[in-house]
Protein backbone atom coordinates (compact mmCIF):
# COMPACT_ATOMS: atom_id res chain seq x y z
CA UNK A 1 0.00 0.00 0.00
CA UNK A 2 1.45 3.07 -0.98
CA UNK A 3 1.96 6.13 1.73
CA UNK A 4 -1.02 8.47 2.31
CA UNK A 5 -0.40 11.84 3.47
CA UNK A 6 -1.64 12.51 7.01
CA UNK A 7 -2.16 15.87 8.06
CA UNK A 8 -3.50 17.25 11.19
CA UNK A 9 -6.30 20.10 11.17
CA UNK A 10 -6.45 22.21 14.01
CA UNK A 11 -7.57 25.05 16.30
CA UNK A 12 -5.78 26.46 18.96
CA UNK A 13 -6.61 28.77 21.30
CA UNK A 14 -9.91 30.09 21.85
CA UNK A 15 -11.94 30.73 18.97
CA UNK A 16 -14.83 28.92 18.08
CA UNK A 17 -15.22 29.53 14.49
CA UNK A 18 -14.14 26.01 12.63
CA UNK A 19 -15.96 26.33 9.37
CA UNK A 20 -13.20 27.63 7.39
CA UNK A 21 -11.10 24.61 8.86
CA UNK A 22 -13.68 22.19 8.43
CA UNK A 23 -13.95 23.42 4.75
CA UNK A 24 -9.94 22.86 4.45
CA UNK A 25 -10.49 19.22 5.84
CA UNK A 26 -12.87 18.25 3.41
CA UNK A 27 -10.67 19.76 0.39
CA UNK A 28 -7.92 17.67 2.24
CA UNK A 29 -9.61 14.50 2.46
CA UNK A 30 -10.97 14.88 -1.23
CA UNK A 31 -7.36 15.14 -2.82
CA UNK A 32 -6.97 11.48 -0.94
CA UNK A 33 -5.15 12.78 2.79
CA UNK A 34 -5.80 11.65 5.86
CA UNK A 35 -7.37 13.77 7.84
CA UNK A 36 -7.28 13.67 11.89
CA UNK A 37 -9.72 16.56 12.47
CA UNK A 38 -8.85 17.73 16.39
CA UNK A 39 -11.36 20.36 16.69
CA UNK A 40 -11.74 23.19 18.50
CA UNK A 41 -9.92 25.67 21.65
CA UNK A 42 -6.90 23.27 21.71
CA UNK A 43 -3.47 23.78 23.39
CA UNK A 44 -0.18 23.72 21.09
CA UNK A 45 0.95 21.08 23.46
CA UNK A 46 -2.44 19.32 23.34
CA UNK A 47 -1.89 19.89 19.33
CA UNK A 48 1.81 18.94 19.21
CA UNK A 49 0.92 15.61 21.31
CA UNK A 50 -1.89 14.44 18.94
CA UNK A 51 0.23 15.11 15.85
CA UNK A 52 3.27 13.14 17.58
CA UNK A 53 0.52 9.97 18.51
CA UNK A 54 -0.92 10.09 14.53
CA UNK A 55 2.35 10.38 13.16
CA UNK A 56 0.87 12.86 10.87
CA UNK A 57 3.46 14.48 7.80
CA UNK A 58 1.32 17.93 7.98
CA UNK A 59 0.21 20.11 11.29
CA UNK A 60 -2.42 22.54 9.99
CA UNK A 61 -3.67 25.20 12.35
CA UNK A 62 -6.83 27.29 11.80
CA UNK A 63 -6.64 31.00 13.89
CA UNK A 64 -8.84 33.63 13.60
CA UNK A 65 -8.25 34.96 16.93
CA UNK A 66 -5.14 36.90 16.45
CA UNK A 67 -3.04 34.75 18.87
CA UNK A 68 -0.82 33.16 15.90
CA UNK A 69 2.40 35.31 16.63
CA UNK A 70 1.82 33.16 20.11
CA UNK A 71 0.66 29.80 19.54
CA UNK A 72 1.03 29.02 15.69
CA UNK A 73 5.38 29.19 17.46
CA UNK A 74 4.32 27.34 20.30
CA UNK A 75 3.30 24.46 18.89
CA UNK A 76 6.48 24.22 16.66
CA UNK A 77 8.15 24.63 19.70
CA UNK A 78 6.42 22.03 21.57
CA UNK A 79 7.19 19.09 18.90
CA UNK A 80 10.85 19.99 19.00
CA UNK A 81 10.74 19.61 22.91
CA UNK A 82 9.19 15.84 22.57
CA UNK A 83 11.44 14.71 19.48
CA UNK A 84 8.50 14.96 17.24
CA UNK A 85 10.31 18.01 14.85
CA UNK A 86 10.48 17.85 10.92
CA UNK A 87 6.49 17.78 10.04
CA UNK A 88 5.31 20.47 7.42
CA UNK A 89 3.71 23.32 9.88
CA UNK A 90 1.14 25.36 8.11
CA UNK A 91 -0.96 28.27 9.00
CA UNK A 92 -4.27 29.66 8.08
CA UNK A 93 -6.95 32.05 9.15
CA UNK A 94 -7.00 35.94 9.83
CA UNK A 95 -3.44 36.76 9.28
CA UNK A 96 -1.63 39.96 8.63
CA UNK A 97 0.36 40.28 6.10
CA UNK A 98 2.94 42.16 8.11
CA UNK A 99 2.97 39.01 10.93
CA UNK A 100 3.66 36.22 7.81
CA UNK A 101 7.67 36.75 8.19
CA UNK A 102 7.89 36.36 11.38
CA UNK A 103 6.30 33.20 11.56
CA UNK A 104 8.24 31.61 8.89
CA UNK A 105 11.03 32.50 11.10
CA UNK A 106 9.61 30.90 13.70
CA UNK A 107 9.17 27.48 11.50
CA UNK A 108 5.61 27.65 9.85
CA UNK A 109 6.49 27.02 6.58
CA UNK A 110 3.20 28.81 4.84
CA UNK A 111 0.51 30.85 6.13
CA UNK A 112 -2.73 30.69 3.70
CA UNK A 113 -4.67 33.80 4.40
CA UNK A 114 -8.78 34.18 3.89
CA UNK A 115 -9.77 33.79 -0.38
CA UNK A 116 -7.17 31.09 -0.68
CA UNK A 117 -8.36 28.31 -2.85
CA UNK A 118 -8.34 25.12 -0.98
CA UNK A 119 -6.09 23.50 -4.24
CA UNK A 120 -3.55 25.71 -3.62
CA UNK A 121 -3.13 24.30 -0.25
CA UNK A 122 -3.19 20.71 -1.81
CA UNK A 123 -1.13 21.58 -4.15
CA UNK A 124 1.40 23.33 -1.81
CA UNK A 125 1.15 19.83 0.71
CA UNK A 126 1.85 17.59 -2.34
CA UNK A 127 4.60 19.69 -3.37
CA UNK A 128 6.27 19.82 0.31
CA UNK A 129 5.68 16.52 1.96
CA UNK A 130 9.11 14.81 2.21
CA UNK B 1 16.94 -2.12 15.15
CA UNK B 2 17.00 0.96 16.95
CA UNK B 3 12.95 2.00 16.44
CA UNK B 4 12.28 -1.08 18.71
CA UNK B 5 14.79 -0.60 21.17
CA UNK B 6 13.56 2.94 21.62
CA UNK B 7 9.69 1.48 21.46
CA UNK B 8 10.31 -0.74 24.70
CA UNK B 9 12.23 1.84 26.16
CA UNK B 10 8.78 3.72 26.45
CA UNK B 11 9.03 6.36 23.64
CA UNK B 12 6.10 7.36 22.09
CA UNK B 13 7.50 8.68 18.84
CA UNK B 14 9.23 5.10 18.02
CA UNK B 15 5.44 3.95 19.06
CA UNK B 16 3.79 6.01 16.82
CA UNK B 17 6.31 5.40 13.88
CA UNK B 18 5.74 1.58 14.50
CA UNK B 19 2.23 1.74 13.39
CA UNK B 20 2.99 3.92 10.83
CA UNK B 21 5.59 1.22 9.18
CA UNK B 22 2.62 -1.31 9.66
CA UNK B 23 -0.20 0.87 8.22
CA UNK B 24 2.39 1.59 5.02
CA UNK B 25 3.77 -1.37 4.86
CA UNK B 26 7.12 -0.10 5.00
CA UNK B 27 10.13 -2.42 4.11
CA UNK B 28 11.00 -2.41 8.07
CA UNK B 29 7.19 -3.51 9.30
CA UNK B 30 8.08 -6.96 9.20
CA UNK B 31 11.33 -6.99 11.09
CA UNK B 32 9.81 -4.66 13.48
CA UNK B 33 6.61 -7.00 14.09
CA UNK B 34 9.37 -9.95 14.59
CA UNK B 35 11.10 -8.14 16.85
CA UNK B 36 8.04 -7.27 18.91
CA UNK B 37 6.31 -10.29 18.89
CA UNK B 38 7.33 -11.84 22.26
CA UNK B 39 7.02 -8.83 24.06
CA UNK B 40 2.80 -9.03 23.38
CA UNK B 41 0.08 -11.25 24.62
CA UNK B 42 -0.45 -9.36 28.38
CA UNK B 43 -3.03 -6.29 27.26
CA UNK B 44 -7.01 -7.06 26.97
CA UNK B 45 -7.87 -6.16 24.05
CA UNK B 46 -11.62 -4.42 23.83
CA UNK B 47 -13.10 -4.07 20.70
CA UNK B 48 -16.08 -1.40 20.52
CA UNK B 49 -18.44 -1.72 17.80
CA UNK B 50 -21.90 -0.31 17.17
CA UNK B 51 -23.90 1.73 14.39
CA UNK B 52 -22.70 4.97 14.07
CA UNK B 53 -23.86 7.41 16.38
CA UNK B 54 -24.12 5.14 19.33
CA UNK B 55 -22.01 7.33 21.38
CA UNK B 56 -18.78 4.76 20.84
CA UNK B 57 -15.96 7.89 20.68
CA UNK B 58 -17.51 9.42 23.71
CA UNK B 59 -17.80 5.85 25.68
CA UNK B 60 -14.75 4.88 24.90
CA UNK B 61 -13.29 8.09 26.19
CA UNK B 62 -15.00 7.94 29.67
CA UNK B 63 -13.80 4.06 29.43
CA UNK B 64 -10.83 4.94 29.46
CA UNK B 65 -10.98 7.55 31.95
CA UNK B 66 -11.75 5.08 34.08
CA UNK B 67 -9.69 2.57 33.69
CA UNK B 68 -6.94 5.26 34.22
CA UNK B 69 -8.52 6.04 37.96
CA UNK B 70 -7.90 2.08 38.13
CA UNK B 71 -4.00 2.99 37.86
CA UNK B 72 -3.92 1.09 34.34
CA UNK B 73 -2.64 2.57 31.20
CA UNK B 74 -4.65 2.65 28.02
CA UNK B 75 -4.02 2.08 24.09
CA UNK B 76 -7.15 3.45 21.77
CA UNK B 77 -7.06 2.55 18.33
CA UNK B 78 -10.23 4.22 16.59
CA UNK B 79 -11.07 3.77 13.07
CA UNK B 80 -13.03 5.66 10.53
CA UNK B 81 -13.77 5.04 7.11
CA UNK B 82 -11.72 5.74 4.02
CA UNK B 83 -13.68 7.22 1.03
CA UNK B 84 -13.69 4.70 -1.69
CA UNK B 85 -13.84 7.65 -4.14
CA UNK B 86 -10.77 9.81 -3.51
CA UNK B 87 -8.84 7.56 -0.96
CA UNK B 88 -8.75 10.09 1.40
CA UNK B 89 -10.44 10.35 5.09
CA UNK B 90 -11.43 12.70 7.91
CA UNK B 91 -10.32 10.50 11.13
CA UNK B 92 -12.47 12.76 13.71
CA UNK B 93 -13.01 10.89 16.82
CA UNK B 94 -10.11 12.44 18.52
CA UNK B 95 -12.56 15.41 18.94
CA UNK B 96 -14.20 13.56 21.84
CA UNK B 97 -11.09 12.28 23.64
CA UNK B 98 -9.09 15.62 23.76
CA UNK B 99 -8.75 15.40 27.77
CA UNK B 100 -6.69 12.36 26.98
CA UNK B 101 -4.19 13.74 24.58
CA UNK B 102 -1.96 15.25 27.74
CA UNK B 103 -2.66 11.80 29.96
CA UNK B 104 1.03 10.26 29.30
CA UNK B 105 -0.83 6.97 30.26
CA UNK B 106 -2.97 7.22 27.07
CA UNK B 107 -2.21 6.69 23.18
CA UNK B 108 -4.44 7.18 20.64
CA UNK B 109 -4.27 6.59 17.44
CA UNK B 110 -6.72 7.30 14.58
CA UNK B 111 -6.91 4.78 11.29
CA UNK B 112 -8.62 4.91 8.55
CA UNK B 113 -10.47 1.18 6.47
CA UNK B 114 -8.40 2.32 3.36
CA UNK B 115 -10.76 0.35 1.53
CA UNK B 116 -9.85 -3.22 2.32
CA UNK B 117 -11.71 -4.57 5.57
CA UNK B 118 -9.74 -7.70 5.07
CA UNK B 119 -5.98 -5.78 4.93
CA UNK B 120 -7.49 -3.58 7.46
CA UNK B 121 -8.04 -6.18 10.22
CA UNK B 122 -4.64 -7.15 10.16
CA UNK B 123 -3.19 -3.71 10.63
CA UNK B 124 -5.34 -2.99 12.82
CA UNK B 125 -4.04 -6.37 15.28
CA UNK B 126 -0.55 -5.09 14.23
CA UNK B 127 -0.69 -1.78 16.01
CA UNK B 128 -2.68 -3.38 19.05
CA UNK B 129 0.21 -6.06 19.00
CA UNK B 130 2.52 -2.52 19.28
CA UNK B 131 0.89 -1.18 21.75
CA UNK B 132 0.49 -4.64 23.32
CA UNK B 133 4.48 -4.53 23.24
CA UNK B 134 4.98 -0.84 24.33
CA UNK B 135 3.14 -1.91 27.50
CA UNK B 136 -0.75 -0.77 27.53
CA UNK B 137 -2.89 -2.90 29.96
CA UNK B 138 -5.61 -2.26 28.44
CA UNK B 139 -6.28 -1.47 24.13
CA UNK B 140 -9.64 -0.76 22.96
CA UNK B 141 -10.26 -1.08 19.39
CA UNK B 142 -13.53 1.21 18.09
CA UNK B 143 -14.17 0.00 14.84
CA UNK B 144 -15.64 1.86 11.68
CA UNK B 145 -19.51 1.86 12.95
CA UNK B 146 -21.04 0.45 10.00
CA UNK B 147 -23.15 -1.63 12.09
CA UNK B 148 -24.17 -5.32 11.37
CA UNK B 149 -21.55 -6.93 9.12
CA UNK B 150 -19.17 -5.09 11.18
CA UNK B 151 -18.08 -8.58 12.96
CA UNK B 152 -14.43 -8.85 12.36
CA UNK B 153 -13.48 -7.09 15.90
CA UNK B 154 -14.22 -10.39 17.50
CA UNK B 155 -10.63 -11.46 15.24
CA UNK B 156 -8.38 -8.89 16.99
CA UNK B 157 -10.52 -7.92 20.78
CA UNK B 158 -10.65 -10.93 23.95
CA UNK B 159 -13.92 -8.49 24.92
CA UNK B 160 -16.07 -7.46 22.38
CA UNK B 161 -18.42 -4.20 23.74
CA UNK B 162 -21.34 -3.79 21.20
CA UNK B 163 -22.94 -0.40 22.01
CA UNK B 164 -26.13 0.18 20.96
CA UNK B 165 -29.07 3.36 21.47
CA UNK B 166 -32.57 3.37 21.43
CA UNK B 167 -34.76 4.40 18.80
CA UNK B 168 -32.82 2.52 15.78
CA UNK B 169 -35.36 0.31 13.80
CA UNK B 170 -37.53 -2.11 14.96
CA UNK B 171 -37.58 -5.83 16.88
CA UNK B 172 -36.59 -7.45 13.58
CA UNK B 173 -33.51 -5.79 13.79
CA UNK B 174 -32.06 -7.77 16.93
CA UNK B 175 -32.81 -11.09 15.63
CA UNK B 176 -30.84 -10.39 12.75
CA UNK B 177 -27.21 -12.20 12.04
CA UNK B 178 -24.36 -9.94 12.60
CA UNK B 179 -23.16 -7.84 15.76
CA UNK B 180 -25.67 -8.50 18.16
CA UNK B 181 -23.96 -12.28 17.86
CA UNK B 182 -20.63 -10.99 18.51
CA UNK B 183 -21.01 -9.28 21.71
CA UNK B 184 -19.90 -10.44 24.97
CA UNK B 185 -21.07 -7.04 26.84
CA UNK B 186 -23.68 -5.02 25.69
CA UNK B 187 -24.04 -1.35 26.32
CA UNK B 188 -27.44 0.97 25.78
CA UNK B 189 -25.94 4.36 25.22
CA UNK B 190 -27.85 7.41 25.87
CA UNK B 191 -30.07 5.58 27.75
CA UNK B 192 -31.85 8.74 29.17
CA UNK B 193 -33.46 8.50 25.66
CA UNK B 194 -37.02 6.99 25.37
CA UNK B 195 -36.84 3.76 23.56
CA UNK B 196 -34.27 2.38 26.69
CA UNK B 197 -36.50 -0.24 27.74
CA UNK B 198 -38.26 -1.51 24.80
CA UNK B 199 -34.82 -1.82 23.64
CA UNK B 200 -34.08 -3.52 26.65
CA UNK B 201 -36.61 -6.19 26.90
CA UNK B 202 -35.43 -7.03 22.83
CA UNK B 203 -32.32 -7.68 23.46
CA UNK B 204 -32.83 -9.57 26.01
CA UNK B 205 -35.24 -11.83 24.99
CA UNK B 206 -33.07 -11.96 21.37
CA UNK B 207 -29.83 -13.00 24.21
CA UNK B 208 -31.89 -15.79 25.87
CA UNK B 209 -32.68 -17.64 22.35
CA UNK B 210 -29.02 -17.13 22.03
CA UNK B 211 -27.61 -21.23 22.43
CA UNK B 212 -24.08 -20.02 22.26
CA UNK B 213 -23.43 -18.60 25.19
CA UNK B 214 -24.60 -20.81 27.64
CA UNK B 215 -22.47 -20.35 30.53
CA UNK B 216 -21.53 -16.59 29.52
CA UNK B 217 -25.03 -14.79 29.09
CA UNK B 218 -23.87 -11.34 27.97
CA UNK B 219 -24.51 -9.07 30.69
CA UNK B 220 -26.67 -5.31 29.28
CA UNK B 221 -25.90 -2.29 30.78
CA UNK B 222 -26.94 1.14 30.33
CA UNK B 223 -24.95 4.03 30.07
CA UNK B 224 -25.31 8.23 29.04
CA UNK B 225 -21.69 8.16 28.12
CA UNK B 226 -21.74 12.10 28.13
CA UNK B 227 -22.88 12.18 31.24
CA UNK B 228 -20.52 9.36 32.85
CA UNK B 229 -23.68 7.22 33.69
CA UNK B 230 -23.11 3.81 34.23
CA UNK B 231 -19.13 4.11 33.20
CA UNK B 232 -17.95 2.57 36.42
CA UNK B 233 -20.28 -0.35 36.38
CA UNK B 234 -19.42 -0.97 32.45
CA UNK B 235 -15.29 -1.47 33.10
CA UNK B 236 -16.77 -3.66 36.59
CA UNK B 237 -18.57 -5.71 33.56
CA UNK B 238 -15.81 -6.03 31.31
CA UNK B 239 -13.42 -7.18 34.08
CA UNK B 240 -15.73 -9.72 35.05
CA UNK B 241 -15.38 -11.19 31.47
CA UNK B 242 -11.86 -10.81 31.32
CA UNK B 243 -12.06 -12.91 34.35
CA UNK B 244 -14.40 -15.45 33.16
CA UNK B 245 -12.50 -16.01 30.17
CA UNK B 246 -9.41 -16.38 32.33
CA UNK B 247 -10.93 -18.79 34.62
CA UNK B 248 -13.29 -21.14 31.50
CA UNK B 249 -10.36 -21.52 29.47
CA UNK B 250 -12.23 -19.36 26.95
CA UNK B 251 -9.62 -16.90 26.45
CA UNK B 252 -6.74 -19.02 25.43
CA UNK B 253 -9.27 -20.59 23.44
CA UNK B 254 -10.03 -17.53 21.64
CA UNK B 255 -6.11 -16.37 21.21
CA UNK B 256 -5.28 -20.23 19.71
CA UNK B 257 -8.13 -19.80 17.22
CA UNK B 258 -6.77 -15.83 17.10
CA UNK B 259 -2.89 -17.22 16.44
CA UNK B 260 -4.07 -19.88 13.64
CA UNK B 261 -5.92 -17.80 11.48
CA UNK B 262 -3.65 -14.91 12.11
CA UNK B 263 -0.74 -17.64 10.22
CA UNK B 264 -3.48 -18.48 7.96
CA UNK B 265 -3.72 -15.17 6.83
CA UNK B 266 -0.41 -14.44 6.45
CA UNK B 267 0.46 -17.38 4.50
CA UNK B 268 -2.38 -16.32 1.87
CA UNK B 269 -0.87 -13.37 1.11
CA UNK B 270 2.45 -14.19 1.02
CA UNK B 271 1.83 -17.28 -1.30
CA UNK B 272 -0.35 -15.26 -3.73
CA UNK B 273 2.05 -12.17 -3.43
CA UNK B 274 4.96 -15.07 -4.36
CA UNK B 275 2.45 -16.56 -7.15
CA UNK B 276 1.63 -13.50 -8.92
CA UNK B 277 5.07 -12.13 -8.54
CA UNK B 278 6.59 -15.23 -10.09
CA UNK B 279 4.04 -14.85 -12.96
CA UNK B 280 3.79 -11.38 -13.40
CA UNK B 281 8.39 -11.45 -13.76
CA UNK B 282 7.70 -14.07 -16.90
CA UNK B 283 4.88 -11.88 -18.64
CA UNK B 284 2.58 -14.37 -17.92
CA UNK B 285 -0.56 -13.44 -16.14
CA UNK B 286 -2.09 -11.15 -18.96
CA UNK B 287 -1.96 -13.50 -21.46
CA UNK B 288 -3.79 -16.10 -19.26
CA UNK B 289 -6.03 -13.15 -18.18
CA UNK B 290 -6.43 -12.59 -21.82
CA UNK B 291 -6.69 -16.85 -22.88
CA UNK B 292 -9.57 -17.01 -19.71
CA UNK B 293 -11.17 -13.52 -21.38
CA UNK B 294 -11.49 -14.83 -24.74
CA UNK B 295 -13.23 -18.09 -23.42
CA UNK B 296 -10.10 -20.48 -24.92
CA UNK B 297 -9.25 -21.30 -21.06
CA UNK B 298 -11.30 -21.40 -18.02
CA UNK B 299 -10.27 -20.05 -14.75
CA UNK B 300 -10.76 -23.48 -12.82
CA UNK B 301 -8.22 -24.97 -14.84
CA UNK B 302 -5.54 -21.78 -15.17
CA UNK B 303 -5.41 -22.07 -11.81
CA UNK B 304 -4.97 -25.98 -11.31
CA UNK B 305 -2.26 -25.58 -13.45
CA UNK B 306 -0.66 -22.48 -11.75
CA UNK B 307 -0.30 -24.72 -8.66
CA UNK B 308 0.70 -27.58 -10.42
CA UNK B 309 3.81 -25.41 -11.80
CA UNK B 310 4.25 -24.70 -8.72
CA UNK B 311 4.30 -27.70 -6.91
CA UNK B 312 6.52 -29.31 -8.91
Amino acid sequence: MEKRIRVLVAKPGLDGHDRGAKVVARALRDAGFEVIYTGIRLTPEQIAEAALQEDVDVVAMSLLSGAHNTLFPKVVAVLKEKGAAGKLIIGGGVIPEADIAGLKAAGVSEVFTPGTPTSQIVEYIKANVK
Amino acid sequence: MQIVEELLNGSRVALARAITAVENEYDEAVDIMRQLYSHTGRAHVIGITGPPGAGKSTLTDKLAKEYRNLGKTVGIIAIDPTSPFSGGAILGDRIRMLDLTLDEGVFIRSMGTRGSLGGLSRKTSEAVKILDAFGKDVIFVETVGVGQSEVDIIKTADTTLVVLVPGLGDDIQAIKAGILEIGDVFAINKADREGADRLQIELNAMLDLNQEHMDWRPPIKRTVANQSEGISELVETLEEHIAYTHKSGGLELRRTQRTKSELLALLHEHLSRRILGKLDDAGQFETLVASVERRERDPYSVVGQILNDLMK
